[in-house]
């Protein structure tokens, strides 16, 4: 059934960082299966790659093609079983070139949305804005026929607004790809009551056949992904500015970044990962999600100011980072921006690194490096044995004020997971687990054993 | 009746560093020696070693120049790199992985025939030009291209061998087979962090049985091997001089600084035809026969020996084919330790064409350079040698192309 749909597809926002991996993807496995059943790969124009920026577009052919290639290359032996009733080709490169040149034959790239009317699966991953979105989707209804189905990759608006505001009658499903979407092996997946049943199993079957984990998430605005994100951003400035009290905003933000990636043991402090996803993107999302949550309002006055100074994070379209909290060199914060003094105190000017993390203390004994568990097979025993000491540490009385600050984290992120199955939103702690351990690369759920 | 109808020696060996993957200055991202560097490397090496590099003719054995450098007449790079063979005799010599054996003995052939007194012999392969996916196909040119390609494996060359794995496991036992595979790895690495040179030099894995044992994996590479089985992708040179008694004495060579050359041979099979019997290799049989004869010794007259390990199969029936062991009883042979340098019969110890590298077109050359260094105590992992013969076997494809020398220690 999913190759009938595969058979045509589009992407609306295919320039930006999300619609061009969903593309590949997407592109990847039409190709694939189009060469797996026939051994061959042909038909233009069959999936259509819309973005209003022509440039991007350009762009967008480039890193298809690129891709394409290395996918081609890693697959090399499957590729030889798809064509080996083709005589004419013999080498690996000639069935590479086969494989990358076919699949590139079924793009059309076009800037116009209306293109997209001949499409059986409209993927969308258009800005993050509740009032296009629902206009978009409007325009599509009167274009596409009946049968088309819609997969939004939106990060927090409710798909039963999208599906009320555009009457689309079930016909829309949430299908959020995590960053970037050909590497992450996670899709948070929102499929409301009203989504019609049939778009439930191709989402289920699509989600299989790009080899994604797959997570259900209910309908209330920031799902489980965003919903534990902004909350933990929160808690974070808010952290920060408690800490600012004594140490001033800079060493606050620092110490609070420090704690939030070595002392529990992630990829990325709160403020660097705040600033890869852009804080637009993140204000715009803790909006959102106000809007629609009854009693709740998300907002952060710091993250405004930051805006409005300019520093907004994310990335340039090289994929590099912004400046936002801190400024980066080589995808490394070297660093903090000050509101006061409007711009970046850098962390080798003065000794103000040092006496942050003297004041911090060193993490508890059995530290590792996010990086060195990773792939230890034996990360769950070393994380135990380390969290054990870290919350041992992290009393007011003895311990260190790095430990004390961990153990609130850690603790908080834990009651805000709990909190995401208390109101539905996750059906379980152990999707909450997987999601952030898939999607935010953390080796530990914040509901575990280990403290 | 064994032996030469005269003396023919071989001196001035040079290898080049086999570049590639594990080594540590290696970087694809970054440029990386040209195939010129490594000509004038070896040639310098082998002609400072020499008062009077002067020679009649030259020979530079090279497998596939032509895809891996889009370069031919590779016979004008012997006066660019030797200025003193301008507008003499100059050839370049090629069949598969035993391209460097095939110029060593047509340079031997050469001398025997008083065509020339002094020989220089180079061999060279640069492979890393293209990624490893596209390597395979240039390679699968040791192959019956149009009779096996289309249906081959995309890593063509390996999974040749990995049928021949597949067999020998079949009918000796998995478990052993396995164990001696890894083994072989252990070697290779043990034998390359002695030697400088090698690519893999700076290998530090902590227990490289353990990687040896990994077992393989169909759905990203093959049946019957691991990647640890498989030598890696390779650049680098090795040269030498072949001469006459005359040629030494117009070089200027000293006899301690020589080892001779005390038999040869060369059999070619049916590149069209597939193997016999997997678990053996006949023609490798045959040349190992040929140049016992020839030379007039015994197996276990052999102190030191080279074989063609491509890939750890090959190493263990190479042992068996070449008459060392009785067939099917390679792997205890060599788990027993006996390959080591301090083996019965030390094998490879620059770390073979897994440790040491495989630049396919330089082998054959790089193992009489090595056999020379053993001899001449000069080798980076040097073997206590209680016999005075050594012997190498150098294999192009499939059990296709076989040259066998047989060395013995100078006076």
């Amino acid at each position: 059934m999913l190759d009938d749909y595969l058979a045509r597809c589009a992407v609306l926002g295919a320039g930006g960082k999300m619609g061009g991996g969903i593309a590949l993807l997407i592109l990847r496995e039409m190709a694939r299966s189009e060469a797996e059943r026939s051994g061959k790969i042909a038909g233009e124009g069959r999936l259509i790659l819309i973005d209003k920026n022509e440039q991007a577009l350009t762009a967008l052919r480039a890193y298809l093609k690129d891709q394409l290639t290395r996918y081609a290359e890693k697959n090399i032996i499957s590729l030889r079983s798809y064509f080996k009733e083709r005589e004419e080709l013999v080498e690996n490169r000639e069935m590479i070139e086969e494989f990358a040149g076919g699949a590139l034959s079924l793009v059309r790239l076009d800037t116009e949305i209306e293109k997209a009317g001949g499409a059986r699966l409209i993927f969308e991953a258009i800005l993050e804005n509740v009032d296009l979105k629902a206009e978009v989707y409007s325009g599509l209804k009167d274009l596409c026929g009946p049968d088309t189905y819609f997969l939004t990759n939106t990060s927090s608006i409710p798909i039963a607004v999208l599906n009320d505001r555009a009457g689309l009658g079930g016909r829309i499903i949430g299908f959020h790809f995590y960053n970037p979407p050909a590497v992450q092996k996670l899709v948070e997946v929102i499929a409301p009551p009203a989504t019609d049943k049939k778009l439930t199993e191709l989402a289920a079957e699509l989600g299989k056949r790009l080899r994604k984990t797959l997570i259900p998430a209910g309908d209330v605005a920031g799902f489980i992904g965003n919903g534990h994100f902004m909350r933990e951003i929160l808690f974070a400035t808010g952290l920060a500015s408690e800490l600012a009290e004594q140490v001033g905003p800079i060493k606050a933000l620092y110490m609070v970044n420090k704690v939030s990636q070595d002392f529990i043991v992630r990829p990325m402090g709160i403020f660097q990962l705040a600033d890869y996803v852009g804080l637009d993107i993140c204000r715009m999302i803790m909006k959102i999600m106000s809007t629609y949550i009854e009693g709740e309002t998300l907002g952060s006055d710091l993250i405004d100011s930051m805006l409005e100074a300019g520093a907004a994070g994310g990335q340039y379209p090289d994929g590099s980072q912004k400046d936002g909290f801190f400024k980066y060199i080589k995808g490394r914060p070297v660093g903090v921006y000050s509101l006061k003094k409007t711009r970046y105190i850098m962390m080798d000017e003065g000794e103000w690194v040092k006496e942050s993390e003297a004041r911090l203390g060193d993490p508890p004994q059995g530290h590792f490096p996010w990086k060195a568990l990773m792939k230890d097979t034996m990360k769950d025993e070393k994380l135990k044995a380390y969290f054990g000491n870290l919350f041992a540490a992290g009393t007011p009385e003895s311990g260190t004020l790095g430990a004390g600050l961990a153990k609130r984290y850690l603790l908080e992120s834990r009651r805000i997971a709990e909190k995401l199955v208390r109101d539905g939103i996750a059906n379980s702690i152990e999707d909450v687990n997987a999601l952030l351990q898939n999607g935010f690369y953390h080796l530990y759920g914040p509901e575990n054993d280990l403290f | 009746m064994p032996g030469l109808r005269k003396k023919v020696y071989v001196t001035a060996g040079y290898n080049t560093t086999f570049f590639g993957s594990g080594r540590k200055e290696f970087n694809p991202k970054k440029p990386m020696p040209t195939f010129e560097t490594y000509l004038k490397e070896a040639a310098g090496g082998t002609c400072e070693q020499l008062p009077n590099a002067n020679f009649d003719e030259g020979l530079i054995g090279n497998f596939m120049a032509g895809r891996f450098l889009k370069q031919g007449n590779l016979p004008g790079f012997l006066p660019f790199i030797i200025p003193g063979l301008l507008g003499k005799p100059c050839t370049r010599v090629e069949g598969a992985c035993a391209s460097g054996g095939l110029a060593l003995v047509t340079a031997i052939r050469s001398v025997l025939s008083d065509q020339a007194r002094a020989v220089f012999v180079i061999g060279f392969e640069v492979q890393n030009t293209v990624k490893a996916v596209y390597g395979s196909d240039y390679l699968a040119g040791a192959g019956y291209f149009n009779g096996e390609r289309k249906a081959g494996h995309a890593y063509f060359f390996p999974s040749l061998f990995s049928v021949r794995a597949g067999a020998y496991s079949e009918k000796f036992g998995r478990d052993s087979a396995r164990r001696g595979m890894a083994k072989w790895y252990e070697i290779w690495i043990k034998n390359a962090r002695k030697n400088p040179k090698a690519q893999e030099y700076h290998n530090r894995a902590v227990d490289p049985f353990a990687l040896g044992m990994t077992p393989p994996n169909p759905g990203v590479f093959l049946e019957h091997l691991n990647v640890f089985d498989c030598s890696k992708v390779s650049d680098g040179a090795s040269s030498l001089v072949i001469m006459s008694e005359e040629g030494l004495k117009r070089l200027g060579a000293r006899k301690e600084d020589c080892v001779e050359i005390a038999g040869f041979a060369q059999c070619e099979d049916d590149i069209t035809r597939g193997p016999e019997d997997p678990t053996f290799l006949t023609t490798m049989a045959r040349a190992a026969r040929a140049v016992m004869e020839s030379a007039g010794v015994k197996k276990e007259e052999i102190g030191v020996l080279e074989v063609h390990d491509c890939f750890t199969i090959t190493g263990l029936i190479a042992l068996e084919s070449a008459g060392f062991v009785e067939r099917g009883k390679g792997t205890g042979f060599v788990l027993d330790g006996n390959t080591t340098v301090e083996g019965s019969l030390p094998t490879n110890p620059s770390g073979g064409l897994g440790g040491f590298g495989h630049p396919t077109g330089a082998t054959g050359v790089r193992q009489l350079v090595d056999l020379l260094h053993q001899f001449t105590g000069k080798a980076a992992n040097q073997v206590r040698l209680r016999q005075s013969y050594g012997m190498m076997v150098n294999m192009g494809g499939n059990d296709k192309t076989l040259v066998t020398i047989v060395v013995k220690a100078p006076e």
